[in-house]
């Protein structure tokens, strides 16, 4: 008989069912497939016009039947193929899943197009004036619809039978996991048994390309695009802008067990820290970093020596990956030379909202396949960054724990701990 | 029977054009026939109850913090420095460093002169993506994208008053402030947090916060009218207003350990969503209602209705079939506040709570009389668009 409970007496977390969508592909087949033979999918922009953009590849998606249907769109459809694939494979009715919905998704806003639509449909006033009476004719509740922050979880809730009221979030590019923390509490809580995590961000516009850029965050290496990104090396020069959706059927053990589903990994523990250095900058010491990770290996009842891998944030940006570097080297000590630590965004450039599930997926994979994916484009390292990274090519290796890190814009700092098994 | 992890409030910051702060605002919500603040002309046909004279110095003392935000983060974090001030944390480097944190928001504002510009060389451009381009990269301010981000207003919480324990940004509309003062709540009550910060702001006094509920028809135009007097007027019954609320909810034996004024215990949290196009919404409400816990007797609500017409006639009509409840719908004399609403409405119930007396009616041809003491209070917010909650707020 398993221990359904951990160390600090709560039910113990499980996942049963793992979904996923990146710039690679549909599905986990495909995109692990991709991820460890090394394979990038960074590739030029082709959504809208490039013209004076200073960056001009990104990690979109661009092969869904939405993808060229503005945000609120592609957010949804990304959020429900991959939400379709894990409540599948976790054999639950994909019509009545019976739990909450904790759903991390970027901010809305009216999209270009329509703003242009609605404003060229008349021709009488201008600007604010002109959209709202403009607004206020229409007819269908499609555009609306857009525009408000919790509709895209509330048809997720439609399609999925979700429970209750269902809770859009967003801590910037630790997102993601903060949605798969919110499942885990809520089981621990004992609210629930199950619950239905998603990450999915479809929100790469030219206006966030250009916002990004204004804020000098992005890769400018537009030539060889899959070479764009390259945490952890001397020569990067910021992250890639990039679409996806990850999610993940979380289930306490004891309810797991008993209707004889299969396990993919247990959720150990979640732990953060917020940042009130600056808006974009994180604390030169790395303390609030330091402390998410020191949390999570706490609530996970985990010491320093018994994590196998770290999924880095990596995101290729200068500040973030000597940060995180700074952090991990802290907490680890000298034992962090040869641990292997390496950036899914290498290949698949920075999901954003999406990032943490999207990240959680391929470490839960990655312990169930034994096989570390590479951070590639690692041929000009960082002298001031030691790290084993897994240079290049995947390698196989025993990998009993992982410890997945999600820093965001704004200070919020979230860690995840995942195990291979419950005990 | 009260436990050491019951959640109490102990603290209460909120803005609105009625003013500032638990004080003023009970000071006048008490006065009967207090008329609204209203501005009708500046966003004509629309009516809105606008933001009061602020001095942002009080709670953000650096001038490159304001200068990083527009109102609505200025908003949002000189109402959580209130709520901090108001529950004797403000300053406190350790009870900051390990509060909890969860914000309901939307998002800020857009540049709006930059959009306006676009818009107008739209109507002689084909090449609008490219137009766009042209635009945003040379006339975009960098910071104002950090002023537009929903979780940013956290951040700037963050920043400015040194919450760091934990930092969750929930969106969508009055269904985040439910869920994020449910889950509050909930995290003090199974012991994962012993104080957190949980609130919201709304700063409509920019056109696209119009927008938001105009693209449905969802705002009441023509003469202005009270909350429940909206149904069959001109427009869709919503009346916005800019405003701010926070709470300080604290695990009871933390506040009691602390020495803090305990202003009321908050009860069950209960939230939904009615699948409205099926008609659900009456159902909803009233197992709403039925799961909150009602005491027995005469009993005081503080509305958050909208005005919205289908969502508040769905809750009068629910309210009305219980005799014994005593609706005050703010919304009258403040305006709807989004994200900021639930919230509100918790800080007006544990007002009266606190002052062991009830708000006179908000507008005296609906609301009933009430006479007693109010031990218990409801607070609801019934989504003007989609998800619905309450609380039972009670004597500490």
């Amino acid at each position: 008989m398993a221990n359904l409970n951990d160390h600090m007496g709560r039910p113990i977390v499980a996942v049963t069912g793992i979904g996923v969508v990146t710039s690679l592909g549909v599905g986990k087949a495909d995109n692990w497939a991709a991820l460890t033979s090394g394979k990038s999918g960074i590739h030029p922009i082709t959504r809208f016009p490039v013209d004076h953009l200073n960056t001009r590849i990104s990690g979109m998606v661009d092969f869904l039947p939405s993808s060229s249907q503005g945000s609120s769109p592609l957010t949804y459809e990304l959020a429900e193929t991959a939400a379709r694939e894990a409540v599948a494979e976790a054999g639950l009715d994909s019509g009545d899943f019976g739990g909450p919905l904790f759903l991390a998704s970027p901010p809305v806003e009216l999209d270009w197009a329509d703003r242009f639509s609605l404003y060229n449909s008349d021709k009488q006033g201008a600007g604010a004036e002109r959209l709202l009476r403009v607004a206020r004719a229409l007819k269908e509740l499609d555009i609306f619809e857009t525009t408000q922050f919790g509709s895209i979880a509330d048809r997720l809730a439609d399609r999925f039978g979700t429970r209750g009221l269902p809770i859009t979030l967003s801590t910037a590019c630790a997102s993601g996991a903060t949605a798969i923390q919110l499942g885990v509490e809520a089981i621990r809580r004992g609210e629930c048994d199950k619950a239905l995590s998603i990450g999915a961000d479809g929100s790469a516009t030219a206006e966030a390309l250009i916002r990004f850029s204004l804020l000098s965050a992005l890769s400018t290496h537009n030539d060889i695009p899959e070479k764009a990104s390259k945490p952890f090396s001397k020569d990067r020069d910021g992250f890639v802008l990039a679409e996806g959706s990850g999610a993940l059927v979380l289930e306490s053990l004891e309810a797991a067990l008993a209707r004889g589903a299969t396990i993919l990994g247990i959720m150990r523990g979640c732990g953060e820290k917020a940042d009130d250095f600056h808006r974009t900058r994180s604390k030169p010491d790395g303390s609030p970093a330091i402390a998410a990770v020191r949390a999570a290996l706490a609530d996970a009842g985990l010491g320093e020596d018994e994590i196998d891998y770290v999924n880095a944030h990596g995101t290729s940006t200068p500040e973030n990956d000597k940060m995180e570097h700074l952090s991990l080297s802290t907490v680890f000590g000298e034992r962090i030379g040869s641990m292997p630590i390496s950036s899914n965004k290498s290949m698949i450039g920075h999901t954003l909202s999406a990032a943490g599930a999207v990240e959680a997926a391929f470490s839960l994979m990655t312990m169930r396949e034994s096989v570390i994916p590479p951070t590639i484009n690692y041929d000009n390292p960082d002298p001031a960054i030691v790290l084993d990274v897994v240079p290049n090519k995947k390698r196989n290796a025993e990998v009993g724990t992982v410890l997945s890190n999600s820093f965001g814009f704004g200070g919020q700092n979230t860690c995840l701990v995942m195990a291979r098994e419950p005990v | 029977m009260s436990s050491p992890r019951d959640v109490v409030i102990t603290g209460i910051g909120l803005v609105s054009s009625l003013g500032e702060g638990p004080y003023a605002h009970w000071q006048k919500l008490a006065q009967p026939g207090l008329q609204p603040v209203l501005e009708a002309a500046r966003f004509a046909p629309y009516t809105i109850h606008p933001l009061p004279e602020i001095d942002w110095n009080l709670q953000i003392a650096k001038r490159g913090d304001q200068r990083q935000m527009e109102t609505w983060q200025r908003l949002g974090t000189y109402s959580a420095g209130l709520a901090l001030d108001d529950a004797g944390i403000k300053g406190n480097d350790e009870l900051c460093a390990t509060m909890d944190m969860v914000v309901a928001a939307g998002g800020g504002e857009r540049d709006e002169a930059v959009d306006a510009a676009i818009l107008a060389a739209s109507e002689s451009r084909n090449d609008r993506d490219v137009l766009l381009n042209e635009k945003l990269t040379t006339e975009l301010r960098p910071t104002l994208f950090l002023a537009q981000l929903s979780n940013l207003l956290a951040g700037n919480i963050s920043i400015v008053h040194k919450v760091t324990g934990s930092s969750r940004t929930f969106m969508g509309e009055e269904g985040a402030g439910v869920a994020a003062v449910e889950t509050a709540a909930a995290r003090i009550r199974s012991g994962q947090s012993t104080h957190v910060l949980v609130g919201g702001a709304f700063q409509t006094e920019h056109s696209d916060m119009l927008l938001g509920y105009e693209l449905a028809g969802y705002l009441h135009r023509g003469a202005w009218k009270p909350v429940w007097q909206r149904q069959g007027g001109e427009g869709g019954g919503v009346v916005t207003g800019s405003g701010g609320a926070f709470l300080v909810l604290e695990q009871r034996e933390h506040a009691e350990s602390r020495g803090r004024k305990i202003y009321a215990e908050l009860g069950p949290v209960v939230s939904g969503r009615a699948k409205r196009r099926l008609g659900e919404l009456d159902a909803e409400i009233a197992t709403l209602l039925s799961q909150a816990a009602l005491p027995d007797g005469e009993l005081l609500a503080i509305s958050g209705a909208s005005g919205a017409h289908a969502a508040t006639a769905a809750e009068k009509a629910v309210l009305d079939a219980h005799p014994a409840i005593a609706a005050r719908a703010f919304s009258t004399l403040t305006g709807h506040m989004k994200e900021a609403q639930f919230p509100f409405a918790v800080a007006l119930a544990a007002l009266a709570v606190d002052r062991k007396a009830a708000y006179p009616a908000f507008d005296t041809t609906v609301e009933k009389l009430f006479k007693g003491v109010p031990k218990s209070v409801l607070a609801t917010a019934i989504g003007y668009h989609q998800f619905e909650g309450m609380g039972l707020v009670k004597a500490a």
